[in-house]
């Protein structure tokens, strides 16, 4: 750590201030600009067929009546779109022996999940292309479906793609050694089985695209609400074979994504090729039931644990098998088995055990696409492993949270590693679960629960301790063979006025990127935050880089940010040495002046040495070249991942007639090292841990025998909704990373990572008189009676 | 099947909708099957409404209609013909959630702001009923918009400070008339 970063008394000290985003404005008065709004000139709009089967062969397609209507452009197949898009399979590399079939925008002759798109129609209106949807007839022979998670595994199923030898997807197989001697010897063992349902984002905003081709010029340009814009630049550039520099990928306000909008959706490549077809702009958004039925879903894992336990409570080993299905086939370009690979790797993180070992199965069925949602498999192996060491803590006869301050890896032994290899660097467990202990007043809780239950009143108390993955370096996708970037870029320039203005690859979905990058500039620089504006979001504007994902915008956006800011001040600085005949480290920039270190006093203001620079050069001397813009890319080294940890508790009541569950309160102790941002810390995490809630409590993706998803509407599929949700009481530990000079690691997804967990815990803990326990998630009414033999 | 294109049938002539929208007459053709929200954000291009469900269960397209707050996608637009429409470009306009709009950004009441106008005219709504809404009174009144980013206690604690400070301006405002 070169800087004193948090030293928040002194002029521009922007890092660690609660400042509000100040491109929220815009929003609050209905000025948002999000791809739902575009219209261009010509514009045409886009609709698809989709199938009502979850498996059946395509025998044919009558388009001519559609093709006929009045107001349609273009009626297209999958066979139209497969001469000019290439296909596509959702493998990498360091994922070894995995297997995916390969996709096209349009199926040619088989569909394999309900509600896949099948014709595209494109059409002067919305309206228009779905009247004209209807006049299209497949004709479909209808195939075995495999729907649910253990038929796709038995030995004679029918197969999801005929070409493989069964439904497995992918194997993976960890081992540290040990563990048979360690469950011999334990003095406990405990198991457990747990199943998570399927779930899926519900970004209020749908899915949304405006592809525009002008085939004079060859050039693509694509309004795309997504969070990844070079990495769709790459793809269209790719699989469409347009120059990448004529491609150029556009996110403009996106009301939502939380990872679902990182992903290759047929619908949205068909729209791609449907506007190049057309030489017009194309226009798609899905609409709500649609997006149930096409938007990745996520989870749906089936975990057998096993844990061993000395007489004292100290874990000693654990031996887990996750099964999880994943659809059809695997997510382009960051695959389905990125989730199951991190639950494996992610249970027993947080505690200082040596043996471990765990299998994971990765199985096709005939249903949408799973892919990586918000906390990508930390939410499963947080419920594992803390509903085990609840189960454990029971079984030895000790407090859950002493349990854990028993058995963390001790805040005095980092650096270290966890049996399945993550290396941290440096982890706050032991300090969290103290300050948990606090906020919740967690033996006054205990008192007034016991006192409640003698009047038959069931409260419970859940913890849940976590890690998560942030700041990835190219360990995750990189070295698989996917062009994902893991680094990051930003062009800072000083403006001929004295303004700043900064070009970054990290994009905004409503989180606080732009904000939080416009406070490390103004803080690196020393001007006021309001004269600095952030670009996000385009690729003809903004350098290549990652953008926003697995929770690296603020620790490698932002250390690219604060790099970039440091040299365009060391070059303003050598222009003001040269104006004010001062060596360049006896000034600084305080406040948009620059001043002397010495005694602070103002010599220049900084928007003089910009007008110097761009139109007086010919005042300085001879072979100076002012160099106002800098562009600098960072890319993380040193440690793979930056993890984060911290501890979450809940605090609920339960409905024993009804199986109700009613959150009280919910606590969050977190620590992702430095905090740019206090208050958009605080919201990322209560937002988090919302949609952790909802996944716990609520949502389910409920299919039928034949594979028909049952509850694909908002008034059907349950979200968390205001009343129903918690305060949430926020603490936090600060741990900066030293691999960058910023010290920020990601805070994102911790609040959805153990929420779950905690609500696991705790409905068991109020259940605990009844001697009933409940193992799947969510944690409806009708799993909590049927616990009680109720039901 | 005929190859000659099919003509639009009857159902998809347009009628003319007369509306006060944002203090404004308009008079627009719309098909008797276009909804309220699309007429808003198609013709009027007003796009600070929005469109999550289209099934009135995420209040994104709430607008006011002769002063209260409705779905606009559960409305056909030729159903509005007569009346007077609020959105949130008017109602940012005129000043009158001025107050809630500052409180929801200074607390970051918002992140994607997809759900933010419909939850604005929604708390506007509680507000010019209740005075002074509990938190649980805020809760339930939100209980129909649907926001996947917030985790809604900033948005509660936004429309809480707002109805403190309005109720307090008002008691001023009492007692300096006495
Ligand atoms: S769009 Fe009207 S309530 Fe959801
Ligand atoms: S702010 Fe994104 S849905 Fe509410």
């Amino acid at each position: 750590m070169t800087a004193p970063l948090t030293s928040l008394d002194r002029p521009n000290s922007y890092i660690g201030r609660s400042v509000p985003r100040p491109n929220a404005k815009r929003l609050l008065a209905g000025r948002g600009r999000y791809v739902t709004d575009l219209r261009l000139p010509r514009m045409l709009h886009a609709a698809f067929l989709r199938s009502p089967h979850a498996h059946a062969r395509i025998a044919g397609i009558d388009v001519e009546a559609a093709r006929a209507l009045a107001g349609v452009h273009l009626v297209a197949t999958g066979a139209d779109l497969a001469r000019i898009c290439t296909p596509w399979t959702g493998t990498l590399d360091h994922f070894k022996g995995m297997i995916s079939e390969p996709q096209l925008p349009l199926p040619l002759d088989r569909v394999v999940w309900a509600g896949q798109a099948v014709v595209a129609v494109v059409a002067e209106s919305r309206a228009i292309a779905e009247d004209a949807l209807e006049l299209i007839a497949v004709d479909y022979e209808e195939l075995p479906a495999v729907v649910d998670l253990d038929a796709a595994r038995a030995p004679d199923a029918p197969l999801v793609n005929p070409a493989a030898s069964s439904n497995i997807c992918f194997r993976a197989q960890l081992d540290s050694g040990g563990v048979d001697h360690a469950f011999a010897a334990a003095a406990h063992v405990i198991e457990e089985e747990f199943s998570f349902g399927r779930h899926t984002p519900v970004t209020l905003e749908p899915r949304a695209m405006v592809a525009d081709y002008e085939p004079d010029s060859g050039m693509l340009t694509v309004h795309h609400a997504t969070q990844t814009p070079y990495q769709f630049q790459d793809l269209y550039s790719r699989h469409y074979g347009i120059p990448e520099a004529r491609v150029r990928v556009i996110a403009p306000d996106i009301g939502g994504s939380f990872g679902m909008k990182l992903h290759v959706y047929h619908e949205d490549m068909a729209v791609v090729g449907l506007s190049i077809l057309l030489g017009r702009p194309v226009k798609y958004v899905a609409d709500r039931i649609e997006s149930f039925v096409s938007d990745i879903h996520a989870r749906d894992h089936q975990v057998k644990a096993r844990m061993a336990v000395d007489a004292q409570g100290k874990i000693l080993a654990m031996d887990v098998h996750d099964a999880t299905a994943i659809g059809a086939f695997s997510t382009y370009p960051r695959t389905s088995v990125v989730e199951g690979n991190q639950v494996i790797r992610l249970i027993g993180a947080p505690y200082d055990f040596k043996s471990y070992r765990a299998t994971l199965e990765v199985v096709f069925q005939n249903k949408v696409q799973t892919s990586q949602y918000r906390a990508v498999g930390h939410p499963i192996a947080c419920a594992v492993t803390e509903r085990m060491v609840d189960l454990a803590a029971a079984r030895v006869g000790v407090d859950p949270l002493a349990m854990r301050a028993g058995n963390v890896i001790p805040d005095d032994a980092y650096p270290t590693a966890s049996p399945t290899g993550y290396r941290f660097e440096a982890l706050s467990h032991e300090v969290c679960l103290r300050r948990l202990r606090e906020i919740m007043s967690y033996d006054g809780l205990r008192a007034e629960q016991s006192e409640l239950r003698q009047r038959g009143i069931y409260r419970g108390i859940g913890i849940a301790t976590f890690v998560e993955i942030t700041n990835p370096s190219p360990a995750f996708y990189g070295v698989g063979g996917a062009r994902i970037s893991s680094q990051d870029g930003a062009t800072i320039s000083l403006t001929p006025s004295g303004e700043v203005r900064c070009a970054i690859s990290v994009t905004e979905q409503g989180q606080g990127t732009e904000a939080i990058v416009g406070q490390i500039v103004a803080d690196q620089l020393g001007v006021a935050q309001e004269h600095v504006r952030v670009l996000t979001g385009d690729t003809e504007v903004t350098p290549h880089g990652g953008a926003t994902w697995a929770c690296r915008g603020a620790g490698i956006g932002g250390e690219a940010a604060l790099q970039t800011a440091r040299r365009l001040k060391a070059n303003i600085l050598e222009v003001a040495g040269l104006i004010l005949q001062e060596q360049p480290g006896a000034l600084d920039i305080v406040d948009g002046q620059v001043v002397s270190v010495a005694n602070g006093q103002v010599r220049l203001p900084v928007a003089e040495i910009a007008r110097i620079a761009y139109f007086r050069s010919d005042t300085l001397p001879p072979g100076t070249q002012a160099q106002l813009t800098v562009s600098h890319h960072f890319a993380p080294q040193g440690y793979p991942f930056a993890f984060t940890n911290g501890v979450q508790g809940c605090y609920l009541e339960v409905d024993i007639d009804t199986g109700f569950v009613k959150l009280l309160k919910h606590y969050v102790v977190e620590d992702c090292g430095r905090i740019i941002n206090p208050m958009l810390v605080d919201e990322q995490l209560r937002g988090g841990v919302v949609q952790g809630l909802g996944a716990a409590l609520f949502e389910e993706c409920r299919y039928g025998e034949t594979g028909q998803l049952l509850n694909g509407s908002l008034a059907d599929y349950l979200v968390p909704m205001a009343m129903e949700m918690p305060d949430i009481i926020i603490d936090h530990v600060e741990t900066p990373t030293a691999d960058t000079i910023l010290g920020a690691k990601g805070c994102g997804e911790a609040g959805t990572a153990a929420a779950s967990a905690c609500v696991l815990n705790a409905v068991n803990d109020a259940l605990t008189p009844f001697g009933a326990s409940v193992n799947a998630i969510p944690i409806t009414p009708a799993r909590v009676l049927k616990s009680l033999d109720r039901y | 099947m005929s190859s000659a294109p099919t003509e639009l049938d009857e159902s998809d002539e347009a009628v003319r909708v007369r509306m006060v929208v944002n203090g404004r007459k308009v008079a627009c053709d719309v098909a008797p099957r276009v909804t309220l929200v699309d007429c808003l954000r198609g013709q009027l291009e007003l796009t600070g409404t929005h469109v999550g469900c289209e099934m009135g269960a995420c209040g994104a397209c709430l607008v006011q209609l002769d002063g209260r707050a409705v779905h606009a996608c559960l409305m056909f637009a030729v159903q509005a013909d007569g009346a007077r429409i609020d959105t949130i470009e008017g109602l940012s306009e005129s000043g009158v959630i001025a107050d809630l709009q500052a409180e929801f950004h200074r607390r970051n009441a918002l992140q994607c702001g997809f759900c933010t106008p419909g939850m604005l005219i929604n708390a506007h709504e509680l507000l010019s009923q209740v005075s002074r809404p509990s938190r649980e009174a805020i809760r339930d009144a939100l209980s129909g918009n649907f926001c996947r980013c917030t985790g809604y206690e900033a948005i509660v604690d936004a429309i809480a400070a707002v109805a403190e400070a309005r109720a307090a301006a008002a008691q001023g405002r009492g007692d300096s008339s006495r």
